[in-house]
């Protein structure tokens, strides 16, 4: 009995582990530098990672509360592993803050809301978990303290996604009035499609859309992400968003199952607006961090799409996106992380001339960009293309035809940044940048994942058989 | 006994939440911000309160959940009220027109 709540809450009981590690350290007496701290927080996030691969067994705990199967384990691993590589990125700017603890406390606290969330049964399971994932980020966005940006961000990110909370609650309490339960397994046999239930559907979306940031719901992201130090932002873009959507896609599946006809109508307006209005505003940006934010927004536009597939292939294209992304995504935040955190530049212009000074990262950065703008080799390119293999399944095609168009609009803004990587002259340049073995790691994973993931087709399987 | 039908507790409720929404967008304070966040979970709270009493009477579900959106109300109040007083530190203001530093 002990044994069978031990191995199913593996993951999740490890996090708590580290958290009181945390704790224990930060209330000890006991100086210790910031380097042998943050080399053994990785260590200890390497264990949690790989423990968390092996001997991991499936069922229900809490009276239906939690459940797992081998898909959840196979997404919380690929959180694990992105924020192993967030936490060896983060390196360099950590090793001169003071509040190095606080900050692994507040990431993996967010990351165990996310876990509880992503097993949740339970609409007030759900709930609670959403919160414990949102409220410490909001905290960690005005994590550099003095500066003006970053209090202005944690304000913006704490008032927008309350805001969304009590949408979804509203949402979640409409439910409870028509259907009577709270519990996954029993609300689909009391759908029935009436109007009250559809209000309360639509505010659910609603909440979920303020927390993937799709459009008419994206107006925190850009201010957020570039008010935030560049960990969090890329915690926030890849992580949180990430996790939401895997949530978003096994609740939309199973428990709104008998409500697909409206919500596959809702899905398509908001991957329509979500790719435009995306795509339009990244056009315009001069901050690299704005610019992958509204980049990250049209990426969320694609994924809806393949979520709006409904079938297995829909499950397993986005799963598999969402990690492609992940390895995108942090491999470019790694680039803009290191240089913010030597040279304090962060506008695109200053990436002028970047190639002469920093071949290797400028390789880098263009090979994250050519992946998520899905040029072939990556692995963004199958990533995108098993998505909107998923969306046409349902024979819509004005949606894929938008969604190509999009792909040409998006290549535009990404070359932008490439052209001016290795093309334009600057008489400022960026100046020579000695990388600390960590990011290095980081990056080297982040781009090795790029490259396989595009060659070698296994993993898109391998997910395909986790759900079956 | 006459009893007070649902629907005007849901309308209570209703009106409830749209003041708060009202005052999210209108506000210029963030503490009343902040109040008016507050209210739109207690509409939530109503609703759930007489949902239960009303149509549920057997089960608790409504009830805990309200209990547990106090709870995290008060987690949520308190960060953002240490979240406030560091941006007054940083900008000596508490007015949303005065942290205005990055727009589109």
């Amino acid at each position: 009995m002990l044994t069978d709540f031990l191995l199913l809450m593996k993951q999740e009981l490890l996090l708590v582990a580290i958290i009181f590690i945390l704790v224990f350290i930060k209330l000890g007496s006991k100086e210790r530098s910031n380097e042998s701290l943050l080399n053994a927080i990785n260590i200890l996030l390497l264990i949690n990672l790989i423990a968390g691969i092996f001997n991991s067994q499936t069922g229900t705990l809490f009276g239906d509360m939690f459940n797992t199967n081998q898909l959840f384990i196979f997404e919380k691993n690929i959180l694990n592993f992105g924020v192993l590589i967030i936490s060896l990125q983060s390196y360099d700017w950590l090793k001169k803050h003071k509040h190095l603890i606080e900050f692994y406390l507040l990431l993996l606290s967010a990351l165990l809301g996310m876990f509880l969330m992503l097993s949740s049964n339970n609409l007030l399971m759900f709930y609670l978990a959403l919160e414990l994932s949102t409220i410490p980020i909001a905290a960690l966005c005005n994590f550099d303290l003095e500066k003006r940006k970053s209090s202005e961000a944690a304000f913006k990110m704490i008032i927008s996604s309350a805001f969304s909370s009590g949408l979804l609650l509203l949402g979640i309490s409409f439910f409870y009035g028509t259907t009577g339960t709270l519990n996954f397994a029993e609300i689909p046999a009391t759908l029935n499609g009436n109007a009250l239930q559809i209000f309360s559907f639509v505010l659910l979306i609603a909440g979920f859309g303020f927390k993937i940031s799709a459009v008419p719901f994206h107006l925190w992201t850009a201010d957020v992400y570039e008010g935030s130090p560049i960990s969090v932002t890329s915690f926030l873009s890849v992580i949180s968003k990430g996790a939401v959507v895997f949530v978003l896609v096994s609740v939309l599946y199973k428990v709104f199952e008998p409500l697909s006809e409206y919500w596959y109508t809702i899905l398509f307006l908001l991957s329509l607006l979500t790719m435009i209005i995306g795509n339009l505003f990244a056009l315009r940006q001069q901050n690299m961090k704005r610019f992958l934010a509204f980049s990250s927004i049209a990426q969320v536009g694609f994924i809806l799409i393949g979520i709006s597939g409904q079938s297995l292939e829909g499950t397993a294209s986005v799963v598999f996106f969402i990690l492609i992304y992940i390895l995108s995504n942090l491999a470019a935040f790694g680039v803009i992380n290191l240089v913010s955190s030597k040279c304090d530049k962060e506008s695109i212009g200053d990436y002028k001339g970047f190639y002469k000074s920093n071949p290797q990262l400028t390789w880098v950065l263009t090979i994250a960009l050519f992946s998520l703008a899905g040029i072939p080799p990556t692995a963004g390119f199958f990533g995108k293309f098993f998505l909107l293999m998923a969306g046409a399944a349902k024979n819509n095609y004005l949606l894929i035809t938008v969604a190509a168009l999009n792909m040409v609009i998006a290549l535009y803004y990404y070359l932008r940044v490439i052209k001016a990587m290795f093309m334009d002259a600057n008489e400022n340049p960026i100046e020579k940048i000695k990388i600390p073995f960590q990011p290095k790691l980081a990056m080297i994973i982040c781009v090795a994942g790029i490259i396989i993931l595009g060659i070698y087709s296994n993993c898109y399987q391998y997910i395909f058989s986790l759900i079956k | 006994m006459n009893e007070v039908p649902l629907t005007h507790i849901l309308v209570l409720s209703t009106a409830l939440f749209f003041i708060g929404m009202f005052g999210l967008f209108t506000r210029r304070n963030m503490i009343t911000i902040l109040m008016s966040v507050e209210l739109i979970l207690n509409s939530v709270n109503i609703n759930f309160v007489a949902f239960n009493k009303y149509l549920f009477p057997e089960k608790l579900d409504g009830v805990f959940f309200v209990l547990f959106i106090i709870a995290i109300a008060a987690a949520e109040a308190a960060l953002a009220i240490a979240i406030i007083i560091n941006l007054y530190r940083n900008h000596q203001s508490i007015d949303v027109d005065d942290a205005t530093e990055m727009k589109f």
